[in-house]
Protein backbone atom coordinates (compact mmCIF):
# COMPACT_ATOMS: atom_id res chain seq x y z
CA UNK A 1 0.00 0.00 0.00
CA UNK A 2 1.52 3.24 -1.08
CA UNK A 3 1.77 5.98 1.50
CA UNK A 4 -0.43 9.01 0.99
CA UNK A 5 2.66 11.18 1.31
CA UNK A 6 3.88 9.97 -2.07
CA UNK A 7 1.42 12.41 -3.59
CA UNK A 8 3.43 15.17 -1.98
CA UNK A 9 5.91 14.69 -4.79
CA UNK A 10 4.58 16.90 -7.62
CA UNK A 11 5.86 14.51 -10.30
CA UNK A 12 4.11 11.58 -8.68
CA UNK A 13 0.97 13.64 -8.21
CA UNK A 14 0.97 14.67 -11.87
CA UNK A 15 1.38 11.06 -13.02
CA UNK A 16 -1.34 9.65 -10.76
CA UNK A 17 -3.82 12.47 -11.34
CA UNK A 18 -3.26 12.21 -15.09
CA UNK A 19 -4.43 8.61 -15.00
CA UNK A 20 -7.23 9.18 -12.49
CA UNK A 21 -8.79 12.33 -13.96
CA UNK A 22 -10.67 10.84 -16.95
CA UNK A 23 -12.24 8.29 -14.60
CA UNK A 24 -13.10 10.89 -12.00
CA UNK A 25 -14.72 13.27 -14.48
CA UNK A 26 -16.67 10.43 -16.11
CA UNK A 27 -17.89 9.09 -12.79
CA UNK A 28 -18.78 12.58 -11.51
CA UNK A 29 -20.67 13.42 -14.69
CA UNK A 30 -22.48 10.08 -14.64
CA UNK A 31 -23.46 10.34 -10.96
CA UNK A 32 -24.65 13.91 -11.37
CA UNK A 33 -26.59 13.10 -14.51
CA UNK A 34 -28.24 10.02 -13.00
CA UNK A 35 -28.97 11.70 -9.67
CA UNK A 36 -30.35 14.92 -11.10
CA UNK A 37 -32.42 13.26 -13.85
CA UNK A 38 -33.75 10.75 -11.32
CA UNK A 39 -34.55 13.54 -8.89
CA UNK A 40 -36.02 15.91 -11.44
CA UNK A 41 -38.11 13.52 -13.53
CA UNK A 42 -38.83 10.43 -11.48
CA UNK A 43 -39.54 11.48 -7.91
CA UNK A 44 -42.98 12.38 -6.55
CA UNK A 45 -43.88 15.77 -5.16
CA UNK A 46 -43.84 16.28 -1.44
CA UNK A 47 -47.37 16.54 -0.03
CA UNK A 48 -46.64 19.88 1.64
CA UNK A 49 -43.85 21.43 -0.43
CA UNK A 50 -45.10 20.33 -3.84
CA UNK A 51 -42.51 20.15 -6.58
CA UNK A 52 -40.09 22.52 -4.79
CA UNK A 53 -38.78 19.47 -2.96
CA UNK A 54 -36.82 18.69 -6.14
CA UNK A 55 -34.49 21.59 -5.30
CA UNK A 56 -33.12 19.44 -2.47
CA UNK A 57 -31.00 17.48 -4.98
CA UNK A 58 -28.93 20.61 -5.59
CA UNK A 59 -29.29 22.44 -2.30
CA UNK A 60 -28.17 19.78 0.17
CA UNK A 61 -25.17 18.39 -1.77
CA UNK A 62 -23.81 21.84 -2.61
CA UNK A 63 -24.22 23.04 0.98
CA UNK A 64 -22.46 19.92 2.29
CA UNK A 65 -19.60 20.29 -0.13
CA UNK A 66 -19.28 24.02 0.52
CA UNK A 67 -18.42 23.20 4.14
CA UNK A 68 -16.36 20.12 3.28
CA UNK A 69 -14.31 22.12 0.78
CA UNK A 70 -13.34 24.52 3.56
CA UNK A 71 -12.44 21.58 5.85
CA UNK A 72 -10.31 20.13 3.06
CA UNK A 73 -8.57 23.50 2.68
CA UNK A 74 -7.99 23.57 6.43
CA UNK A 75 -6.39 20.10 6.36
CA UNK A 76 -4.28 20.97 3.32
CA UNK A 77 -3.14 24.19 5.03
CA UNK A 78 -2.17 22.24 8.15
CA UNK A 79 -0.19 19.76 6.05
CA UNK A 80 1.56 22.67 4.32
CA UNK A 81 2.43 24.32 7.65
CA UNK A 82 3.67 21.11 9.26
CA UNK A 83 5.29 19.25 6.38
CA UNK A 84 5.85 21.93 3.72
CA UNK A 85 4.55 19.91 0.77
CA UNK A 86 3.88 22.27 -2.11
CA UNK A 87 1.14 20.11 -3.60
CA UNK A 88 -0.82 20.51 -0.39
CA UNK A 89 -0.71 24.30 -0.41
CA UNK A 90 -1.61 24.40 -4.09
CA UNK A 91 -4.51 21.98 -3.54
CA UNK A 92 -5.91 24.35 -0.92
CA UNK A 93 -5.63 27.20 -3.39
CA UNK A 94 -7.27 25.09 -6.08
CA UNK A 95 -10.20 24.15 -3.84
CA UNK A 96 -11.25 27.68 -2.84
CA UNK A 97 -13.00 28.73 -6.08
CA UNK A 98 -14.84 25.39 -6.13
CA UNK A 99 -15.95 25.93 -2.55
CA UNK A 100 -17.16 29.44 -3.27
CA UNK A 101 -19.16 28.20 -6.29
CA UNK A 102 -20.85 25.55 -4.13
CA UNK A 103 -21.59 28.20 -1.50
CA UNK A 104 -23.24 30.41 -4.11
CA UNK A 105 -25.27 27.46 -5.41
CA UNK A 106 -26.42 26.63 -1.89
CA UNK A 107 -27.38 30.26 -1.24
CA UNK A 108 -29.10 30.71 -4.61
CA UNK A 109 -31.11 27.47 -4.49
CA UNK A 110 -31.95 28.22 -0.87
CA UNK A 111 -33.28 31.66 -1.79
CA UNK A 112 -35.31 30.27 -4.69
CA UNK A 113 -36.69 27.57 -2.41
CA UNK A 114 -37.34 29.98 0.44
CA UNK A 115 -39.43 32.33 -1.67
CA UNK A 116 -42.46 29.99 -2.10
CA UNK A 117 -42.03 28.08 1.18
CA UNK A 118 -41.24 30.79 3.71
CA UNK A 119 -42.50 33.70 1.63
CA UNK A 120 -39.12 35.38 1.57
CA UNK A 121 -35.92 35.13 -0.44
CA UNK A 122 -33.73 35.72 2.52
CA UNK A 123 -34.07 35.51 6.28
CA UNK A 124 -31.42 36.27 8.88
CA UNK A 125 -31.55 32.72 10.04
CA UNK A 126 -28.41 31.20 11.62
CA UNK A 127 -27.92 28.64 8.86
CA UNK A 128 -28.38 31.12 6.04
CA UNK A 129 -26.25 33.74 7.73
CA UNK A 130 -23.42 31.32 8.45
CA UNK A 131 -23.31 30.50 4.76
CA UNK A 132 -23.11 34.17 3.95
CA UNK A 133 -20.17 34.47 6.36
CA UNK A 134 -18.59 31.34 4.87
CA UNK A 135 -18.88 33.09 1.49
CA UNK A 136 -17.04 36.13 2.89
CA UNK A 137 -14.31 33.87 4.31
CA UNK A 138 -13.83 32.29 0.89
CA UNK A 139 -13.61 35.73 -0.73
CA UNK A 140 -11.01 36.95 1.76
CA UNK A 141 -8.97 33.76 1.37
CA UNK A 142 -8.97 34.00 -2.41
CA UNK A 143 -8.22 37.72 -2.34
CA UNK A 144 -5.18 37.11 -0.14
CA UNK A 145 -3.87 34.50 -2.59
CA UNK A 146 -4.38 36.96 -5.42
CA UNK A 147 -2.67 39.83 -3.65
CA UNK A 148 0.67 38.18 -2.86
CA UNK A 149 3.08 37.55 -5.67
CA UNK A 150 5.55 35.10 -4.12
CA UNK A 151 3.84 31.67 -4.04
CA UNK A 152 5.50 30.44 -0.84
CA UNK A 153 4.69 33.61 1.10
CA UNK A 154 1.12 33.44 -0.21
CA UNK A 155 0.84 29.78 0.82
CA UNK A 156 2.09 30.56 4.35
CA UNK A 157 -0.14 33.57 4.91
CA UNK A 158 -3.28 31.98 3.46
CA UNK A 159 -2.68 28.89 5.60
CA UNK A 160 -2.53 31.02 8.74
CA UNK A 161 -5.67 32.85 7.64
CA UNK A 162 -7.41 29.52 6.98
CA UNK A 163 -6.58 28.27 10.48
CA UNK A 164 -7.68 31.45 12.24
CA UNK A 165 -10.70 31.75 9.95
CA UNK A 166 -11.80 28.21 10.80
CA UNK A 167 -11.76 28.96 14.52
CA UNK A 168 -13.75 32.14 13.99
CA UNK A 169 -16.15 30.38 11.62
CA UNK A 170 -17.02 27.91 14.39
CA UNK A 171 -17.42 30.72 16.94
CA UNK A 172 -19.61 32.63 14.48
CA UNK A 173 -21.80 29.58 14.01
CA UNK A 174 -22.55 29.43 17.74
CA UNK A 175 -22.84 33.21 17.98
CA UNK A 176 -25.49 33.14 15.25
CA UNK A 177 -27.51 30.43 16.97
CA UNK A 178 -27.40 32.57 20.09
CA UNK A 179 -28.34 35.63 18.06
CA UNK A 180 -31.43 34.30 16.36
CA UNK A 181 -33.38 31.07 16.55
CA UNK A 182 -33.97 30.17 12.97
CA UNK A 183 -36.53 29.47 10.35
CA UNK A 184 -34.48 26.75 8.68
CA UNK A 185 -35.29 23.14 9.48
CA UNK A 186 -32.75 20.89 11.17
CA UNK A 187 -30.33 18.59 9.41
CA UNK A 188 -31.81 16.66 6.51
CA UNK A 189 -29.50 13.71 6.90
CA UNK A 190 -27.97 12.36 10.04
CA UNK A 191 -26.79 8.95 11.10
CA UNK A 192 -28.27 8.87 14.57
CA UNK A 193 -31.78 9.91 13.63
CA UNK A 194 -34.58 7.40 13.11
CA UNK A 195 -36.59 9.60 10.84
CA UNK A 196 -34.71 10.90 7.84
CA UNK A 197 -36.49 11.95 4.70
CA UNK A 198 -38.43 9.25 2.91
CA UNK A 199 -36.62 6.69 0.76
CA UNK A 200 -38.04 7.97 -2.55
CA UNK A 201 -36.20 11.24 -1.98
CA UNK A 202 -33.28 9.70 -0.12
CA UNK A 203 -31.72 7.48 -2.79
CA UNK A 204 -31.54 10.03 -5.63
CA UNK A 205 -30.21 12.49 -3.06
CA UNK A 206 -27.41 10.07 -2.16
CA UNK A 207 -26.50 9.72 -5.84
CA UNK A 208 -26.42 13.51 -6.17
CA UNK A 209 -24.21 13.85 -3.11
CA UNK A 210 -21.85 11.25 -4.57
CA UNK A 211 -21.85 13.25 -7.80
CA UNK A 212 -20.96 16.48 -6.04
CA UNK A 213 -18.19 14.76 -4.05
CA UNK A 214 -16.73 13.23 -7.19
CA UNK A 215 -16.99 16.51 -9.09
CA UNK A 216 -15.21 18.27 -6.23
CA UNK A 217 -12.38 15.72 -6.18
CA UNK A 218 -12.02 15.78 -9.97
CA UNK A 219 -11.95 19.57 -10.08
CA UNK A 220 -9.47 19.80 -7.19
CA UNK A 221 -7.18 17.35 -9.00
CA UNK A 222 -7.50 19.22 -12.26
CA UNK A 223 -7.02 22.67 -10.75
CA UNK A 224 -4.10 21.49 -8.60
CA UNK A 225 -2.39 20.31 -11.78
CA UNK A 226 -2.92 23.78 -13.21
CA UNK A 227 -1.48 25.38 -10.07
CA UNK A 228 1.56 23.08 -10.11
CA UNK A 229 2.21 24.10 -13.72
CA UNK A 230 1.64 27.77 -12.91
CA UNK A 231 4.13 27.55 -10.06
CA UNK A 232 6.72 25.92 -12.32
CA UNK A 233 6.07 28.64 -14.88
CA UNK A 234 6.70 31.25 -12.21
CA UNK A 235 9.98 29.55 -11.24
CA UNK A 236 11.14 29.46 -14.87
CA UNK A 237 10.20 33.13 -15.22
CA UNK A 238 12.32 34.02 -12.20
CA UNK A 239 15.26 32.07 -13.59
CA UNK A 240 15.00 33.75 -16.99
CA UNK A 241 14.92 37.19 -15.44
CA UNK A 242 18.03 36.44 -13.37
CA UNK A 243 20.14 35.39 -16.36
CA UNK B 1 -41.45 16.91 -18.56
CA UNK B 2 -42.85 16.09 -15.15
CA UNK B 3 -45.75 18.15 -13.91
CA UNK B 4 -44.19 20.74 -11.62
CA UNK B 5 -47.47 22.37 -10.64
CA UNK B 6 -47.47 25.86 -9.23
CA UNK B 7 -43.73 25.96 -8.55
CA UNK B 8 -42.41 25.23 -12.05
CA UNK B 9 -40.59 28.56 -12.30
CA UNK B 10 -38.83 28.11 -8.97
CA UNK B 11 -37.71 24.54 -9.58
CA UNK B 12 -36.53 25.14 -13.13
CA UNK B 13 -34.70 28.35 -12.25
CA UNK B 14 -32.96 26.62 -9.32
CA UNK B 15 -31.73 23.90 -11.67
CA UNK B 16 -30.77 26.42 -14.35
CA UNK B 17 -28.82 28.65 -11.97
CA UNK B 18 -26.97 25.72 -10.38
CA UNK B 19 -26.09 23.99 -13.62
CA UNK B 20 -24.96 27.28 -15.15
CA UNK B 21 -22.68 27.95 -12.17
CA UNK B 22 -21.23 24.44 -12.28
CA UNK B 23 -20.69 24.71 -16.03
CA UNK B 24 -19.01 28.08 -15.61
CA UNK B 25 -16.70 26.64 -12.95
CA UNK B 26 -15.71 23.68 -15.12
CA UNK B 27 -15.26 25.76 -18.26
CA UNK B 28 -13.18 28.37 -16.46
CA UNK B 29 -11.00 25.69 -14.81
CA UNK B 30 -10.36 23.93 -18.13
CA UNK B 31 -9.73 27.22 -19.95
CA UNK B 32 -7.17 28.34 -17.39
CA UNK B 33 -5.66 24.85 -17.23
CA UNK B 34 -5.13 24.77 -21.01
CA UNK B 35 -3.66 28.27 -21.05
CA UNK B 36 -1.20 27.56 -18.22
CA UNK B 37 -0.22 24.25 -19.78
CA UNK B 38 0.54 25.88 -23.13
CA UNK B 39 2.51 28.71 -21.48
CA UNK B 40 4.56 26.18 -19.50
CA UNK B 41 5.31 24.14 -22.62
CA UNK B 42 6.47 27.31 -24.38
CA UNK B 43 8.66 28.26 -21.45
CA UNK B 44 10.21 24.80 -21.22
CA UNK B 45 10.90 24.82 -24.95
CA UNK B 46 12.62 28.20 -24.59
CA UNK B 47 14.65 26.80 -21.70
CA UNK B 48 15.87 23.85 -23.79
CA UNK B 49 16.68 25.89 -26.88
CA UNK B 50 17.96 29.08 -25.31
CA UNK C 1 7.95 46.24 25.95
CA UNK C 2 6.97 49.24 27.99
CA UNK C 3 9.31 51.39 25.92
CA UNK C 4 7.71 50.11 22.72
CA UNK C 5 4.26 50.77 24.16
CA UNK C 6 5.00 54.38 25.10
CA UNK C 7 6.76 54.92 21.77
CA UNK C 8 3.72 53.76 19.84
CA UNK C 9 1.47 55.93 21.96
CA UNK C 10 3.67 58.96 21.45
CA UNK C 11 3.80 58.40 17.70
CA UNK C 12 0.03 58.07 17.51
CA UNK C 13 -0.53 61.25 19.52
CA UNK C 14 2.04 63.24 17.61
CA UNK C 15 0.62 62.13 14.26
CA UNK C 16 -2.72 63.36 15.57
CA UNK C 17 -4.69 60.75 13.66
CA UNK C 18 -4.92 58.20 16.45
CA UNK C 19 -7.48 59.67 18.78
CA UNK C 20 -9.05 62.27 16.55
CA UNK C 21 -9.77 60.48 13.31
CA UNK C 22 -11.45 57.41 14.74
CA UNK C 23 -13.59 59.51 17.08
CA UNK C 24 -14.62 61.92 14.31
CA UNK C 25 -15.50 58.97 12.09
CA UNK C 26 -17.56 57.39 14.88
CA UNK C 27 -19.42 60.69 15.38
CA UNK C 28 -20.15 61.06 11.66
CA UNK C 29 -21.41 57.50 11.23
CA UNK C 30 -23.67 57.89 14.24
CA UNK C 31 -24.95 61.25 12.99
CA UNK C 32 -25.62 59.89 9.50
CA UNK C 33 -27.88 57.08 10.67
CA UNK C 34 -30.85 59.29 11.69
CA UNK C 35 -30.62 60.99 8.30
CA UNK C 36 -30.97 57.56 6.75
CA UNK C 37 -33.72 56.03 8.88
CA UNK C 38 -35.61 59.17 9.91
CA UNK C 39 -35.83 61.05 13.20
CA UNK C 40 -38.42 58.77 14.88
CA UNK C 41 -37.03 58.39 18.42
CA UNK C 42 -38.72 55.03 18.94
CA UNK C 43 -36.93 53.53 15.94
CA UNK C 44 -33.64 55.11 17.00
CA UNK C 45 -33.94 53.71 20.52
CA UNK C 46 -34.43 50.26 19.09
CA UNK C 47 -31.49 50.33 16.70
CA UNK C 48 -29.10 52.40 18.86
CA UNK C 49 -27.12 49.45 20.35
CA UNK C 50 -26.46 47.93 16.96
CA UNK C 51 -25.60 51.24 15.27
CA UNK C 52 -23.21 52.25 18.04
CA UNK C 53 -21.47 48.89 17.87
CA UNK C 54 -21.19 48.89 14.08
CA UNK C 55 -19.93 52.49 14.19
CA UNK C 56 -17.29 51.66 16.79
CA UNK C 57 -16.23 48.62 14.78
CA UNK C 58 -15.80 50.61 11.56
CA UNK C 59 -13.96 53.38 13.38
CA UNK C 60 -11.62 50.74 14.80
CA UNK C 61 -11.01 49.39 11.31
CA UNK C 62 -9.81 52.77 10.00
CA UNK C 63 -6.46 52.86 11.75
CA UNK C 64 -5.59 49.15 11.51
CA UNK C 65 -3.35 49.37 8.46
CA UNK C 66 -1.09 51.81 10.27
CA UNK C 67 -0.26 49.39 13.09
CA UNK C 68 2.71 47.91 11.24
CA UNK C 69 2.93 49.95 8.02
CA UNK C 70 5.17 52.77 9.28
CA UNK C 71 7.52 50.41 11.12
CA UNK C 72 7.66 48.18 8.04
CA UNK C 73 8.57 51.04 5.73
CA UNK C 74 11.36 52.51 7.82
CA UNK C 75 12.77 49.10 8.71
CA UNK C 76 12.20 49.26 12.45
CA UNK C 77 9.99 46.19 12.21
CA UNK C 78 13.04 44.17 11.14
CA UNK C 79 14.84 45.46 14.21
CA UNK C 80 11.89 44.57 16.43
CA UNK C 81 11.85 41.06 14.95
CA UNK C 82 15.49 40.53 15.91
CA UNK C 83 15.13 42.28 19.28
CA UNK C 84 15.47 40.22 22.48
CA UNK C 85 11.74 40.35 23.20
CA UNK C 86 9.72 37.71 21.32
CA UNK C 87 7.74 38.87 18.29
CA UNK C 88 4.55 37.63 19.95
CA UNK C 89 5.09 40.18 22.71
CA UNK C 90 5.73 42.90 20.13
CA UNK C 91 2.42 42.05 18.49
CA UNK C 92 0.56 42.07 21.82
CA UNK C 93 2.12 45.43 22.71
CA UNK C 94 1.16 46.89 19.34
CA UNK C 95 -2.40 45.66 19.80
CA UNK C 96 -2.53 47.20 23.29
CA UNK C 97 -1.26 50.53 21.97
CA UNK C 98 -3.86 50.43 19.20
CA UNK C 99 -6.58 49.79 21.76
CA UNK C 100 -5.48 52.68 23.97
CA UNK C 101 -5.48 55.07 21.00
CA UNK C 102 -8.76 53.92 19.40
CA UNK C 103 -10.76 51.40 21.45
CA UNK C 104 -10.53 53.30 24.72
CA UNK C 105 -11.56 56.72 23.32
CA UNK C 106 -14.40 55.06 21.42
CA UNK C 107 -15.59 53.40 24.61
CA UNK C 108 -15.54 56.69 26.48
CA UNK C 109 -17.26 58.62 23.69
CA UNK C 110 -19.95 56.04 23.00
CA UNK C 111 -22.35 57.10 25.82
CA UNK C 112 -22.38 60.67 24.47
CA UNK C 113 -23.29 59.39 21.03
CA UNK C 114 -25.88 57.18 22.69
CA UNK C 115 -27.68 60.39 23.66
CA UNK C 116 -27.85 61.36 20.00
CA UNK C 117 -29.54 58.07 19.17
CA UNK C 118 -31.87 58.21 22.16
CA UNK C 119 -30.47 55.06 23.75
CA UNK C 120 -32.66 53.66 26.54
CA UNK C 121 -31.51 54.86 30.01
CA UNK C 122 -30.44 51.40 31.16
CA UNK C 123 -28.22 50.98 28.12
CA UNK C 124 -25.47 53.51 28.85
CA UNK C 125 -23.73 51.45 31.51
CA UNK C 126 -23.87 48.25 29.46
CA UNK C 127 -22.87 50.01 26.27
CA UNK C 128 -19.70 51.19 28.00
CA UNK C 129 -19.07 47.81 29.58
CA UNK C 130 -19.65 45.92 26.33
CA UNK C 131 -17.32 48.23 24.40
CA UNK C 132 -14.69 48.06 27.12
CA UNK C 133 -14.89 44.26 27.02
CA UNK C 134 -15.20 43.93 23.25
CA UNK C 135 -12.96 46.55 21.64
CA UNK C 136 -9.73 44.86 22.83
CA UNK C 137 -10.79 41.84 20.74
CA UNK C 138 -11.30 44.16 17.76
CA UNK C 139 -7.79 45.56 18.18
CA UNK C 140 -6.19 42.13 18.50
CA UNK C 141 -8.04 40.62 15.54
CA UNK C 142 -7.20 43.74 13.54
CA UNK C 143 -3.53 43.42 14.47
CA UNK C 144 -3.60 39.90 13.07
CA UNK C 145 -5.13 41.22 9.83
CA UNK C 146 -2.53 43.99 9.68
CA UNK C 147 0.26 41.43 10.15
CA UNK C 148 -1.11 39.39 7.23
CA UNK C 149 -1.22 42.34 4.84
CA UNK C 150 1.80 44.35 5.99
CA UNK C 151 3.93 43.70 2.91
CA UNK C 152 1.24 44.58 0.38
CA UNK C 153 1.09 47.87 -1.43
CA UNK C 154 -2.67 48.28 -1.43
CA UNK C 155 -3.37 46.27 1.68
CA UNK C 156 -6.01 48.56 3.19
CA UNK C 157 -9.05 47.28 1.32
CA UNK C 158 -7.91 43.66 1.54
CA UNK C 159 -7.38 44.16 5.27
CA UNK C 160 -11.03 45.17 5.68
CA UNK C 161 -12.19 42.16 3.67
CA UNK C 162 -10.11 39.80 5.83
CA UNK C 163 -10.92 41.34 9.20
CA UNK C 164 -14.65 42.12 8.95
CA UNK C 165 -15.83 38.48 8.84
CA UNK C 166 -13.65 37.81 11.88
CA UNK C 167 -15.45 40.63 13.72
CA UNK C 168 -18.85 38.95 13.44
CA UNK C 169 -18.95 37.10 16.80
CA UNK C 170 -17.65 40.11 18.73
CA UNK C 171 -20.25 42.36 17.11
CA UNK C 172 -23.08 39.93 17.79
CA UNK C 173 -22.28 39.52 21.48
CA UNK C 174 -21.45 43.20 21.98
CA UNK C 175 -24.65 44.51 20.43
CA UNK C 176 -26.69 41.81 22.14
CA UNK C 177 -25.18 42.70 25.52
CA UNK C 178 -26.03 46.37 25.00
CA UNK C 179 -29.54 45.58 23.79
CA UNK C 180 -30.27 43.33 26.76
CA UNK C 181 -28.84 45.93 29.10
CA UNK C 182 -31.01 48.64 27.54
CA UNK C 183 -34.13 46.48 27.85
CA UNK C 184 -33.29 45.41 31.37
CA UNK C 185 -32.84 41.70 30.58
CA UNK C 186 -30.25 39.30 31.95
CA UNK C 187 -26.79 40.21 30.68
CA UNK C 188 -24.57 37.50 32.14
CA UNK C 189 -24.41 35.20 29.12
CA UNK C 190 -23.37 37.71 26.43
CA UNK C 191 -21.02 39.40 28.89
CA UNK C 192 -19.27 36.11 29.60
CA UNK C 193 -19.14 35.26 25.89
CA UNK C 194 -17.71 38.60 24.78
CA UNK C 195 -15.13 38.50 27.57
CA UNK C 196 -14.31 34.96 26.48
CA UNK C 197 -13.71 36.10 22.90
CA UNK C 198 -11.46 38.93 24.05
CA UNK C 199 -9.43 36.69 26.34
CA UNK C 200 -9.22 33.89 23.79
CA UNK C 201 -8.13 36.29 21.05
CA UNK C 202 -5.56 37.87 23.38
CA UNK C 203 -4.18 34.46 24.28
CA UNK C 204 -3.96 32.91 20.81
CA UNK C 205 -3.93 35.50 18.04
CA UNK C 206 -0.54 37.08 18.89
CA UNK C 207 1.04 33.75 17.92
CA UNK C 208 -0.76 33.68 14.57
CA UNK C 209 0.05 37.36 13.96
CA UNK C 210 3.72 36.84 14.84
CA UNK C 211 3.87 33.85 12.47
CA UNK C 212 2.42 35.99 9.69
CA UNK C 213 4.89 38.80 10.43
CA UNK C 214 7.83 36.39 10.26
CA UNK C 215 6.67 35.22 6.85
CA UNK C 216 6.31 38.80 5.64
CA UNK C 217 9.75 39.79 6.92
CA UNK C 218 11.46 36.81 5.29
Amino acid sequence: MASVWEFANPRKFMAVSDRALPWLFTLAGAALAIGLVWGFFFTPDDFRQGSTVKIIYLHVPSAMMAINAWIMMLLASLIWIVRRHHVSALAAKAAAPIGVTFTVIALATGAIWGQPMWGTWWAWDPRLTSFLILFLFYLGYMALWQAIEDPDTAADLTSVLCLVGSVFAVISRYALIFWNQGLHQGATLSLDKEENIADVFYFPLLVCIAGFVLLFIALVFYRTRTEIRARRLYAIGLKERMV
Amino acid sequence: MPDLGAYAVEVISAYAVSLALLAALVIFSVWRGKRVKRALEDAEARLRNG
Amino acid sequence: MLALFTRDLRLAIRAGGGFGLALAFFLIVTALVPFGVGPDTGVLTRIAPGILWVGALLACLLSLDRIFALDYEDGSLDLLATAPIPLEAVVATKAAAHWVTTGLPLTLAAPLLGVLLNLAPGGYLWLTISLAAGTPALSIIGTFGAALTVGLKRGGLLLSLLVLPLYVPTLIFGAELTRRGAEGQAVETPLALIAGITLGAAALLPFAAAAALRVNLR
